[in-house]
Protein backbone atom coordinates (compact mmCIF):
# COMPACT_ATOMS: atom_id res chain seq x y z
CA UNK A 1 0.00 0.00 0.00
CA UNK A 2 1.49 3.21 -0.75
CA UNK A 3 2.27 5.50 2.19
CA UNK A 4 -0.18 8.82 1.03
CA UNK A 5 -3.33 5.50 0.80
CA UNK A 6 -2.10 4.59 4.45
CA UNK A 7 -1.80 8.36 5.88
CA UNK A 8 -5.46 8.35 4.13
CA UNK A 9 -6.64 5.47 6.31
CA UNK A 10 -5.46 6.51 9.31
CA UNK A 11 -7.27 10.17 9.29
CA UNK A 12 -10.14 7.96 8.06
CA UNK A 13 -10.37 5.79 11.11
CA UNK A 14 -9.35 8.86 13.04
CA UNK A 15 -13.20 10.53 11.62
CA UNK A 16 -14.78 7.51 12.18
CA UNK A 17 -13.81 6.49 15.48
CA UNK A 18 -14.03 10.03 16.73
CA UNK A 19 -17.71 10.26 15.07
CA UNK A 20 -18.80 7.30 17.13
CA UNK A 21 -17.44 7.83 20.07
CA UNK A 22 -19.07 11.18 19.85
CA UNK A 23 -22.58 9.28 19.38
CA UNK A 24 -21.30 6.49 21.44
CA UNK A 25 -20.11 8.20 24.69
CA UNK A 26 -22.35 8.54 27.71
CA UNK A 27 -20.21 11.40 29.12
CA UNK A 28 -21.18 15.00 27.30
CA UNK A 29 -17.51 16.49 27.68
CA UNK A 30 -15.73 13.04 26.31
CA UNK A 31 -18.59 13.48 23.40
CA UNK A 32 -17.16 16.84 22.65
CA UNK A 33 -13.76 15.81 22.66
CA UNK A 34 -14.15 12.83 20.76
CA UNK A 35 -16.21 15.15 18.17
CA UNK A 36 -12.76 17.23 18.56
CA UNK A 37 -10.76 14.49 16.97
CA UNK A 38 -13.99 13.51 13.99
CA UNK A 39 -13.73 17.54 12.75
CA UNK A 40 -9.78 17.74 13.21
CA UNK A 41 -10.03 14.32 10.82
CA UNK A 42 -12.13 15.73 8.36
CA UNK A 43 -10.01 18.45 8.14
CA UNK A 44 -6.76 16.65 7.96
CA UNK A 45 -8.57 14.63 4.97
CA UNK A 46 -9.11 17.87 3.47
CA UNK A 47 -5.59 18.74 3.65
CA UNK A 48 -4.63 15.05 2.09
CA UNK A 49 -6.45 16.11 -0.57
CA UNK A 50 -4.83 19.30 -1.55
CA UNK A 51 -7.42 21.44 -0.52
CA UNK A 52 -5.14 23.66 2.30
CA UNK A 53 -7.82 26.65 2.27
CA UNK A 54 -11.46 24.20 2.79
CA UNK A 55 -9.08 22.36 5.85
CA UNK A 56 -8.24 25.44 7.65
CA UNK A 57 -11.29 26.76 7.24
CA UNK A 58 -12.55 24.09 8.57
CA UNK A 59 -10.40 23.96 11.71
CA UNK A 60 -11.39 28.19 12.03
CA UNK A 61 -14.91 27.40 12.26
CA UNK A 62 -15.47 23.97 13.53
CA UNK A 63 -12.83 23.21 15.57
CA UNK A 64 -12.27 27.04 17.10
CA UNK A 65 -15.31 28.24 17.23
CA UNK A 66 -18.43 25.75 17.13
CA UNK A 67 -16.72 23.19 19.28
CA UNK A 68 -15.49 25.52 21.36
CA UNK A 69 -19.12 26.81 22.11
CA UNK A 70 -20.18 23.10 22.74
CA UNK A 71 -17.61 22.73 25.33
CA UNK A 72 -18.88 25.97 27.16
CA UNK A 73 -22.78 25.45 26.78
CA UNK A 74 -21.35 21.68 28.43
CA UNK A 75 -18.91 22.83 31.33
CA UNK A 76 -21.71 26.08 32.27
CA UNK A 77 -24.37 23.97 32.22
CA UNK A 78 -25.72 22.86 36.05
CA UNK A 79 -24.93 19.05 36.77
CA UNK A 80 -23.91 18.30 33.40
CA UNK A 81 -22.35 15.58 34.55
CA UNK A 82 -25.15 13.73 36.17
CA UNK A 83 -27.08 13.33 32.79
CA UNK A 84 -25.60 10.08 31.61
CA UNK A 85 -27.33 9.78 28.28
CA UNK A 86 -27.05 12.15 25.20
CA UNK A 87 -31.01 11.66 24.21
CA UNK A 88 -32.71 9.67 26.73
CA UNK A 89 -36.23 9.72 24.55
CA UNK A 90 -35.34 6.94 21.89
CA UNK A 91 -33.90 3.90 23.32
CA UNK A 92 -30.79 2.64 21.60
CA UNK A 93 -32.00 -0.44 19.54
CA UNK A 94 -34.19 2.19 17.12
CA UNK A 95 -31.64 4.44 16.88
CA UNK A 96 -28.99 1.90 15.98
CA UNK A 97 -31.62 0.39 13.05
CA UNK A 98 -31.75 4.07 12.14
CA UNK A 99 -28.19 4.80 11.81
CA UNK A 100 -28.10 1.87 9.59
CA UNK A 101 -30.33 2.36 7.94
CA UNK A 102 -29.09 5.98 6.87
CA UNK A 103 -25.20 4.45 6.66
CA UNK A 104 -27.01 2.12 3.93
CA UNK A 105 -28.62 4.75 2.06
CA UNK A 106 -25.81 6.78 2.08
CA UNK A 107 -23.32 4.04 1.16
CA UNK A 108 -25.57 3.01 -1.89
CA UNK A 109 -25.56 7.08 -2.87
CA UNK A 110 -21.59 7.36 -2.67
CA UNK A 111 -20.80 4.19 -4.48
CA UNK A 112 -23.37 4.58 -7.64
CA UNK A 113 -22.82 8.55 -7.99
CA UNK A 114 -20.68 8.86 -10.98
CA UNK A 115 -18.21 11.02 -9.77
CA UNK A 116 -16.57 14.02 -11.44
CA UNK A 117 -13.06 12.76 -12.18
CA UNK A 118 -9.67 15.17 -12.32
CA UNK A 119 -6.57 14.17 -13.88
CA UNK A 120 -4.93 17.32 -12.92
CA UNK A 121 -4.52 17.20 -8.63
CA UNK A 122 -6.56 21.39 -7.05
CA UNK A 123 -3.82 22.05 -4.69
CA UNK A 124 -1.68 24.90 -6.24
CA UNK A 125 -3.46 28.74 -5.26
CA UNK A 126 -6.27 27.43 -3.68
CA UNK A 127 -7.32 30.67 -1.87
CA UNK A 128 -6.76 33.21 -4.64
CA UNK A 129 -8.87 31.14 -6.92
CA UNK A 130 -11.54 30.14 -4.25
CA UNK A 131 -11.91 34.36 -3.00
CA UNK A 132 -11.57 35.58 -7.30
CA UNK A 133 -14.69 32.94 -7.58
CA UNK A 134 -16.75 34.09 -4.57
CA UNK A 135 -15.99 37.44 -5.19
CA UNK A 136 -17.28 37.69 -8.67
CA UNK A 137 -19.10 34.91 -10.11
CA UNK A 138 -20.72 33.84 -6.97
CA UNK A 139 -20.69 37.10 -5.31
CA UNK A 140 -24.64 37.08 -4.64
CA UNK A 141 -25.06 34.04 -3.38
CA UNK A 142 -21.86 34.81 -1.15
CA UNK A 143 -23.61 38.18 0.14
CA UNK A 144 -27.21 36.95 0.58
CA UNK A 145 -25.59 34.36 2.91
CA UNK A 146 -23.90 36.53 4.24
CA UNK A 147 -26.89 38.60 4.90
CA UNK A 148 -28.68 35.09 6.21
CA UNK A 149 -26.03 34.62 8.77
CA UNK A 150 -26.14 38.27 10.22
CA UNK A 151 -30.11 37.74 10.59
CA UNK A 152 -29.25 34.29 12.29
CA UNK A 153 -27.25 36.20 15.00
CA UNK A 154 -29.34 39.44 15.44
CA UNK A 155 -32.21 37.09 15.92
CA UNK A 156 -30.67 35.04 18.13
CA UNK A 157 -29.45 37.91 20.49
CA UNK A 158 -32.98 38.99 20.45
CA UNK A 159 -34.03 35.70 21.81
CA UNK A 160 -31.40 35.07 24.15
CA UNK A 161 -32.06 38.84 25.86
CA UNK A 162 -34.36 39.32 28.85
CA UNK A 163 -37.40 41.07 28.42
CA UNK A 164 -36.25 44.68 30.17
CA UNK A 165 -39.21 46.83 31.37
CA UNK A 166 -38.79 50.00 29.45
CA UNK A 167 -38.50 53.08 32.60
CA UNK B 1 21.37 9.39 -1.05
CA UNK B 2 20.11 11.73 -3.63
CA UNK B 3 16.56 10.80 -3.25
CA UNK B 4 16.58 11.66 0.35
CA UNK B 5 17.85 14.97 0.17
CA UNK B 6 14.47 16.70 0.25
CA UNK B 7 13.70 15.06 3.34
CA UNK B 8 16.85 15.80 5.04
CA UNK B 9 15.92 19.71 4.07
CA UNK B 10 12.59 19.30 5.32
CA UNK B 11 13.67 17.51 8.61
CA UNK B 12 16.77 20.69 8.91
CA UNK B 13 13.82 23.49 8.74
CA UNK B 14 12.09 21.30 11.07
CA UNK B 15 14.59 20.80 13.46
CA UNK B 16 15.60 24.37 12.69
CA UNK B 17 12.56 25.97 13.89
CA UNK B 18 12.17 23.53 16.93
CA UNK B 19 15.50 24.95 17.64
CA UNK B 20 14.18 28.31 18.16
CA UNK B 21 11.35 27.12 19.48
CA UNK B 22 12.15 25.04 22.37
CA UNK B 23 16.00 26.46 22.94
CA UNK B 24 14.47 30.60 23.37
CA UNK B 25 11.86 28.43 25.89
CA UNK B 26 15.25 27.82 28.69
CA UNK B 27 16.78 31.20 28.37
CA UNK B 28 13.24 32.86 28.52
CA UNK B 29 12.64 31.60 31.96
CA UNK B 30 15.78 32.75 32.93
CA UNK B 31 16.00 36.27 31.42
CA UNK B 32 12.44 36.88 32.65
CA UNK B 33 13.52 36.07 36.37
CA UNK B 34 16.62 37.41 35.80
CA UNK B 35 14.91 40.88 34.34
CA UNK B 36 11.80 40.88 37.10
CA UNK B 37 14.64 40.64 40.21
CA UNK B 38 16.46 43.58 38.60
CA UNK B 39 13.35 45.76 38.37
CA UNK B 40 12.27 44.93 41.58
CA UNK B 41 15.62 45.65 43.11
CA UNK B 42 15.99 41.67 44.38
CA UNK B 43 19.07 39.33 43.55
CA UNK B 44 17.04 37.08 41.41
CA UNK B 45 18.15 33.57 40.72
CA UNK B 46 21.90 32.35 41.34
CA UNK B 47 21.56 29.71 43.23
CA UNK B 48 22.31 26.89 41.10
CA UNK B 49 26.11 26.65 40.64
CA UNK B 50 27.75 23.71 38.85
CA UNK B 51 31.29 22.79 40.38
CA UNK B 52 34.34 22.18 37.48
CA UNK B 53 37.89 21.36 38.51
CA UNK B 54 36.99 22.51 42.23
CA UNK B 55 35.58 25.70 41.04
CA UNK B 56 31.87 27.07 41.59
CA UNK B 57 30.23 28.46 38.37
CA UNK B 58 27.44 30.37 38.91
CA UNK B 59 27.08 31.87 35.70
CA UNK B 60 24.10 34.68 36.64
CA UNK B 61 22.25 31.89 37.24
CA UNK B 62 22.20 30.67 33.94
CA UNK B 63 22.04 27.15 35.24
CA UNK B 64 18.59 27.34 36.51
CA UNK B 65 16.61 26.64 33.74
CA UNK B 66 18.46 22.74 33.68
CA UNK B 67 17.93 22.45 37.43
CA UNK B 68 14.02 23.45 37.02
CA UNK B 69 13.83 21.19 34.54
CA UNK B 70 15.58 18.32 36.42
CA UNK B 71 13.03 19.52 39.68
CA UNK B 72 9.45 19.65 37.35
CA UNK B 73 10.53 15.87 36.20
CA UNK B 74 11.81 14.21 39.28
CA UNK B 75 8.68 15.63 40.97
CA UNK B 76 5.84 13.17 42.15
CA UNK B 77 2.66 13.42 39.70
CA UNK B 78 -0.21 14.12 41.61
CA UNK B 79 -3.83 13.32 39.81
CA UNK B 80 -6.73 14.92 42.04
CA UNK B 81 -9.33 11.68 43.23
CA UNK B 82 -12.54 12.90 41.74
CA UNK B 83 -10.11 14.24 38.38
CA UNK B 84 -11.13 12.94 34.56
CA UNK B 85 -7.75 10.84 34.28
CA UNK B 86 -7.73 10.78 30.47
CA UNK B 87 -8.69 14.57 29.67
CA UNK B 88 -6.35 15.00 33.30
CA UNK B 89 -3.74 14.16 31.01
CA UNK B 90 -4.18 14.55 27.30
CA UNK B 91 -4.79 18.71 28.33
CA UNK B 92 -1.31 19.41 29.03
CA UNK B 93 -0.51 18.12 25.08
CA UNK B 94 -3.09 19.86 24.03
CA UNK B 95 -1.65 23.15 25.15
CA UNK B 96 1.68 22.46 24.14
CA UNK B 97 0.61 21.31 20.51
CA UNK B 98 -0.61 24.61 18.94
CA UNK B 99 1.79 26.41 20.66
CA UNK B 100 5.25 24.09 19.27
CA UNK B 101 3.20 24.47 15.76
CA UNK B 102 2.31 27.79 15.17
CA UNK B 103 5.99 28.55 13.89
CA UNK B 104 5.62 26.03 11.10
CA UNK B 105 4.29 29.46 8.44
CA UNK B 106 7.02 31.75 10.25
CA UNK B 107 10.07 32.59 7.38
CA UNK B 108 13.48 32.75 8.91
CA UNK B 109 15.11 33.70 6.08
CA UNK B 110 15.32 34.27 2.27
CA UNK B 111 15.11 31.58 -0.35
CA UNK B 112 18.38 29.95 -1.04
CA UNK B 113 19.90 28.99 -4.01
CA UNK B 114 22.07 25.87 -3.34
CA UNK B 115 23.91 23.43 -6.42
CA UNK B 116 20.52 24.66 -8.55
CA UNK B 117 17.86 23.83 -6.30
CA UNK B 118 15.73 26.85 -4.43
CA UNK B 119 15.28 26.00 -1.07
CA UNK B 120 12.86 28.00 1.58
CA UNK B 121 13.99 28.94 4.91
CA UNK B 122 10.41 28.03 6.18
CA UNK B 123 8.66 24.95 7.50
CA UNK B 124 5.76 25.02 5.72
CA UNK B 125 4.38 27.77 2.73
CA UNK B 126 1.20 27.33 2.01
CA UNK B 127 -1.20 29.96 0.88
CA UNK B 128 -3.45 30.56 3.07
CA UNK B 129 -0.23 30.83 5.99
CA UNK B 130 -2.24 34.07 8.02
CA UNK B 131 -5.21 31.34 8.19
CA UNK B 132 -3.32 28.52 9.19
CA UNK B 133 -1.81 30.73 12.20
CA UNK B 134 -5.69 31.47 13.59
CA UNK B 135 -6.81 27.68 12.76
CA UNK B 136 -3.95 26.22 15.25
CA UNK B 137 -3.76 29.02 17.82
CA UNK B 138 -8.06 28.11 18.31
CA UNK B 139 -7.04 24.44 19.18
CA UNK B 140 -5.36 26.32 22.23
CA UNK B 141 -8.46 26.40 23.99
CA UNK B 142 -9.27 23.36 24.30
CA UNK B 143 -6.26 22.86 26.21
CA UNK B 144 -6.99 25.33 29.00
CA UNK B 145 -10.67 24.21 29.08
CA UNK B 146 -10.13 20.39 29.11
CA UNK B 147 -7.59 21.08 32.23
CA UNK B 148 -10.40 22.99 33.69
CA UNK B 149 -13.28 20.73 33.69
CA UNK B 150 -10.80 17.42 34.26
CA UNK B 151 -8.78 18.92 37.19
CA UNK B 152 -12.35 18.38 39.77
CA UNK B 153 -11.76 21.48 41.12
CA UNK B 154 -13.70 24.52 41.43
CA UNK B 155 -10.87 26.75 41.00
CA UNK B 156 -9.36 25.34 37.99
CA UNK B 157 -12.86 25.34 36.62
CA UNK B 158 -12.70 29.06 37.53
CA UNK B 159 -9.45 29.69 35.84
CA UNK B 160 -10.13 27.46 32.61
CA UNK B 161 -13.51 29.51 31.88
CA UNK B 162 -12.21 33.07 32.27
CA UNK B 163 -8.79 31.83 30.03
CA UNK B 164 -10.55 30.44 27.29
CA UNK B 165 -13.17 33.37 27.69
CA UNK B 166 -10.29 36.03 26.94
CA UNK B 167 -8.84 33.77 24.00
CA UNK B 168 -11.66 33.89 22.27
CA UNK B 169 -12.28 37.33 22.53
CA UNK B 170 -9.08 38.64 21.48
CA UNK B 171 -8.66 35.53 18.67
CA UNK B 172 -11.59 38.20 17.14
CA UNK B 173 -9.87 41.43 17.39
CA UNK B 174 -6.30 39.59 16.52
CA UNK B 175 -7.85 38.32 13.07
CA UNK B 176 -9.56 41.83 12.37
CA UNK B 177 -5.97 43.64 13.04
CA UNK B 178 -4.07 41.32 10.45
CA UNK B 179 -6.68 41.87 7.73
CA UNK B 180 -5.27 45.34 7.02
CA UNK B 181 -1.93 44.31 6.46
CA UNK B 182 -3.42 41.13 3.99
CA UNK B 183 -5.23 44.38 2.16
CA UNK B 184 -1.79 46.52 1.52
CA UNK B 185 0.15 43.59 0.95
CA UNK B 186 -2.38 41.51 -1.08
CA UNK B 187 -1.28 38.09 -0.29
CA UNK B 188 -2.07 35.57 2.63
CA UNK B 189 1.30 33.70 2.74
CA UNK B 190 4.02 35.22 5.45
CA UNK B 191 7.54 34.77 3.18
CA UNK B 192 5.38 37.03 0.36
CA UNK B 193 4.51 39.53 2.99
CA UNK B 194 7.92 39.58 4.44
CA UNK B 195 9.24 39.98 0.61
CA UNK B 196 6.74 43.02 -0.08
CA UNK B 197 8.16 44.51 3.02
CA UNK B 198 11.32 45.07 1.04
CA UNK B 199 10.01 47.78 -0.62
CA UNK B 200 10.98 51.48 0.18
CA UNK B 201 8.34 54.44 0.76
CA UNK B 202 10.20 57.35 -0.64
CA UNK B 203 13.36 55.81 -1.37
CA UNK B 204 14.17 55.16 2.24
CA UNK B 205 11.51 54.10 4.85
CA UNK B 206 11.50 50.37 4.76
CA UNK B 207 8.29 49.19 3.65
CA UNK B 208 7.35 47.83 7.34
CA UNK B 209 4.12 46.69 8.67
CA UNK B 210 4.54 49.01 11.69
CA UNK B 211 4.94 51.81 9.19
CA UNK B 212 2.02 50.99 7.13
CA UNK B 213 -0.50 49.86 9.61
CA UNK B 214 1.00 51.32 13.22
CA UNK B 215 -2.65 51.09 14.44
CA UNK B 216 -2.62 47.31 13.35
CA UNK B 217 0.47 46.75 15.40
CA UNK B 218 -0.37 47.79 18.63
CA UNK B 219 -3.46 46.19 17.84
CA UNK B 220 -2.06 42.88 17.13
CA UNK B 221 0.30 42.98 20.16
CA UNK B 222 -2.31 43.41 22.64
CA UNK B 223 -4.26 40.84 21.46
CA UNK B 224 -1.42 38.69 21.17
CA UNK B 225 -0.32 39.07 24.63
CA UNK B 226 -4.09 38.58 26.07
CA UNK B 227 -4.01 35.29 23.54
CA UNK B 228 -1.09 33.84 25.69
CA UNK B 229 -2.36 35.21 28.89
CA UNK B 230 0.14 37.22 30.45
CA UNK B 231 0.35 39.98 32.39
CA UNK B 232 -1.81 43.11 31.98
CA UNK B 233 -3.73 39.97 30.60
CA UNK B 234 -3.24 37.19 33.48
CA UNK B 235 -6.47 36.86 35.38
CA UNK B 236 -6.07 33.28 33.97
CA UNK B 237 -3.30 32.21 36.36
CA UNK B 238 -2.08 35.31 38.36
CA UNK B 239 0.21 33.56 39.72
CA UNK B 240 0.46 35.43 43.15
CA UNK B 241 -3.49 35.94 44.02
CA UNK B 242 -5.81 33.71 41.44
CA UNK B 243 -5.09 30.45 40.96
CA UNK B 244 -5.60 29.40 37.20
CA UNK B 245 -6.55 26.55 35.37
CA UNK B 246 -3.49 24.24 36.40
CA UNK B 247 -3.89 24.99 39.91
CA UNK B 248 -4.12 20.90 40.46
CA UNK B 249 -1.23 19.96 37.96
CA UNK B 250 2.56 19.15 39.53
CA UNK B 251 5.57 18.07 37.73
CA UNK B 252 6.08 18.10 34.09
CA UNK B 253 3.14 17.73 33.63
CA UNK B 254 2.70 21.47 35.41
CA UNK B 255 5.57 22.15 33.63
CA UNK B 256 4.24 21.46 30.08
CA UNK B 257 1.64 24.55 30.50
CA UNK B 258 4.78 26.29 31.75
CA UNK B 259 6.39 25.43 28.57
CA UNK B 260 3.56 26.55 26.68
CA UNK B 261 3.65 30.13 27.82
CA UNK B 262 7.18 30.43 27.40
CA UNK B 263 7.08 28.79 23.41
CA UNK B 264 4.38 31.00 22.78
CA UNK B 265 6.16 34.01 23.30
CA UNK B 266 8.78 33.45 21.19
CA UNK B 267 5.41 32.46 18.69
CA UNK B 268 3.99 35.98 19.46
CA UNK B 269 7.76 37.40 18.65
CA UNK B 270 8.01 35.60 15.43
CA UNK B 271 4.98 36.49 13.87
CA UNK B 272 4.96 40.04 15.50
CA UNK B 273 8.65 40.11 13.47
CA UNK B 274 6.94 38.54 10.16
CA UNK B 275 3.76 40.66 9.83
CA UNK B 276 4.95 44.15 11.10
CA UNK B 277 9.32 44.31 11.34
CA UNK B 278 9.92 42.78 7.84
CA UNK B 279 10.90 39.56 8.90
CA UNK B 280 14.28 38.47 7.94
CA UNK B 281 14.72 41.46 5.32
CA UNK B 282 17.54 44.28 6.79
CA UNK B 283 17.10 47.72 5.49
CA UNK B 284 18.52 48.69 2.25
CA UNK B 285 19.70 45.14 1.64
CA UNK B 286 17.68 44.66 -1.53
CA UNK B 287 18.88 41.65 -4.38
CA UNK B 288 19.25 41.89 -7.80
CA UNK B 289 21.05 45.31 -8.02
CA UNK B 290 23.57 46.55 -9.65
CA UNK B 291 26.75 47.71 -8.03
CA UNK B 292 29.77 49.56 -9.41
CA UNK B 293 33.17 47.36 -8.15
CA UNK B 294 36.84 48.49 -7.54
CA UNK B 295 37.58 48.00 -11.33
CA UNK B 296 34.83 49.90 -12.66
CA UNK B 297 32.88 46.79 -13.98
CA UNK B 298 29.02 46.46 -12.80
CA UNK B 299 28.30 43.65 -11.41
CA UNK B 300 24.11 42.57 -10.54
CA UNK B 301 23.56 40.90 -6.89
CA UNK B 302 22.62 41.30 -3.15
CA UNK B 303 23.90 43.89 -1.47
CA UNK B 304 23.39 47.34 0.42
CA UNK B 305 21.79 50.47 -1.20
CA UNK B 306 21.46 53.33 0.87
CA UNK B 307 19.88 56.41 0.40
CA UNK B 308 22.33 58.74 1.37
CA UNK B 309 24.70 56.76 -2.10
CA UNK B 310 26.84 54.30 -0.54
CA UNK B 311 26.54 50.84 -1.20
CA UNK B 312 27.90 47.69 -0.09
CA UNK B 313 27.92 44.36 -2.10
CA UNK B 314 27.81 41.32 0.37
CA UNK B 315 26.78 38.20 -2.17
CA UNK B 316 24.04 35.75 -1.71
CA UNK B 317 25.72 33.78 0.99
CA UNK B 318 26.63 36.77 3.19
CA UNK B 319 23.35 38.73 2.61
CA UNK B 320 21.43 35.23 3.71
CA UNK B 321 23.51 34.99 6.76
CA UNK B 322 22.85 38.74 7.85
CA UNK B 323 19.49 38.05 6.83
CA UNK B 324 19.00 35.30 9.35
CA UNK B 325 21.01 36.70 12.08
CA UNK B 326 18.13 40.02 11.47
CA UNK B 327 15.12 38.07 12.14
CA UNK B 328 16.97 36.37 15.30
CA UNK B 329 17.61 39.47 16.56
CA UNK B 330 13.97 40.96 15.73
CA UNK B 331 13.04 37.95 17.56
CA UNK B 332 14.72 38.33 20.46
CA UNK B 333 14.47 42.08 20.76
CA UNK B 334 10.45 41.20 21.02
CA UNK B 335 10.20 38.37 23.35
CA UNK B 336 12.18 40.92 25.62
CA UNK B 337 9.98 43.42 24.98
CA UNK B 338 7.20 41.32 25.99
CA UNK B 339 9.30 40.17 29.55
CA UNK B 340 10.04 44.53 29.79
CA UNK B 341 5.73 44.66 29.54
CA UNK B 342 4.97 41.86 31.75
CA UNK B 343 7.17 43.98 34.52
CA UNK B 344 6.29 47.29 33.63
CA UNK B 345 2.60 46.69 33.95
CA UNK B 346 0.00 46.18 36.58
CA UNK B 347 -2.97 43.38 35.94
CA UNK B 348 -6.46 44.19 34.58
CA UNK B 349 -9.65 43.72 36.23
CA UNK B 350 -11.56 40.52 34.60
CA UNK B 351 -14.41 42.89 33.40
CA UNK B 352 -11.81 45.66 32.17
CA UNK B 353 -10.38 43.16 30.12
CA UNK B 354 -13.13 42.27 28.58
CA UNK B 355 -14.49 45.83 27.91
CA UNK B 356 -11.12 46.57 26.39
CA UNK B 357 -11.58 43.55 23.83
CA UNK B 358 -14.95 44.20 22.84
CA UNK B 359 -15.72 47.47 23.42
CA UNK B 360 -12.10 48.94 22.26
CA UNK B 361 -9.54 47.51 20.02
CA UNK B 362 -12.90 45.53 18.45
CA UNK B 363 -14.36 48.73 17.03
CA UNK B 364 -10.76 50.11 16.49
CA UNK B 365 -9.73 47.32 14.49
CA UNK B 366 -12.44 47.15 12.21
CA UNK B 367 -12.12 50.85 12.02
CA UNK B 368 -8.84 50.35 11.12
CA UNK B 369 -9.62 48.00 8.25
CA UNK B 370 -12.32 49.64 6.64
CA UNK B 371 -10.14 52.83 6.34
CA UNK B 372 -6.99 50.89 4.99
CA UNK B 373 -9.83 48.71 2.39
CA UNK B 374 -10.62 53.04 1.60
CA UNK B 375 -7.21 53.60 1.17
CA UNK B 376 -5.79 50.75 -0.81
CA UNK B 377 -9.12 51.29 -3.15
CA UNK B 378 -7.94 54.74 -3.57
CA UNK B 379 -4.36 55.00 -4.38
Amino acid sequence: MPLSDLVFYLFAAMVVVGAAGAAISQNLVYAAFLLLAALFGVAAIFAWLSADYVAITQTIVYVGGILVLFLFAVMLTNRITDARHSNPAVGKRPAALVSLGLFGVLAYVSIETPWKHFDVPAGGETTHLLGQALLSTYVLPFEVLSVLLLAALVGAVVMSRKETPKP
Amino acid sequence: MEAYTPYLWDLGRIAFMFAICLGLAGPLTWAERRQSAMIQDRIGPNRAALTLFGREIRAFGLFHPIADVIKLITKEDTINIHADRFLYNVAPFIALFPALMTFAVVPFGPDITVGGEVHRLQVARMDAGILVVFAISSIAVFGVTLAGYASASKFALLGGLRASAQMISYEVTMGLSVLGLVLIFGTLEPSAMVVAQGELIGGWLPRWGVFVQPLSFIIFFTAAIAENKRIPFDMAEGESEIVGYFVEYSGMKFGMFFMAEYIEITVVAGLLTTLFFGGWQVPYLMDGVEFVNAAGTTIVGTGFHFPWGGQLYTGEWVGAGLRVGAFLFKLIFLCWLQLMLRWTLPRFRYDQVMTLGWRRLLPLSLANLVLTAAVVLLI
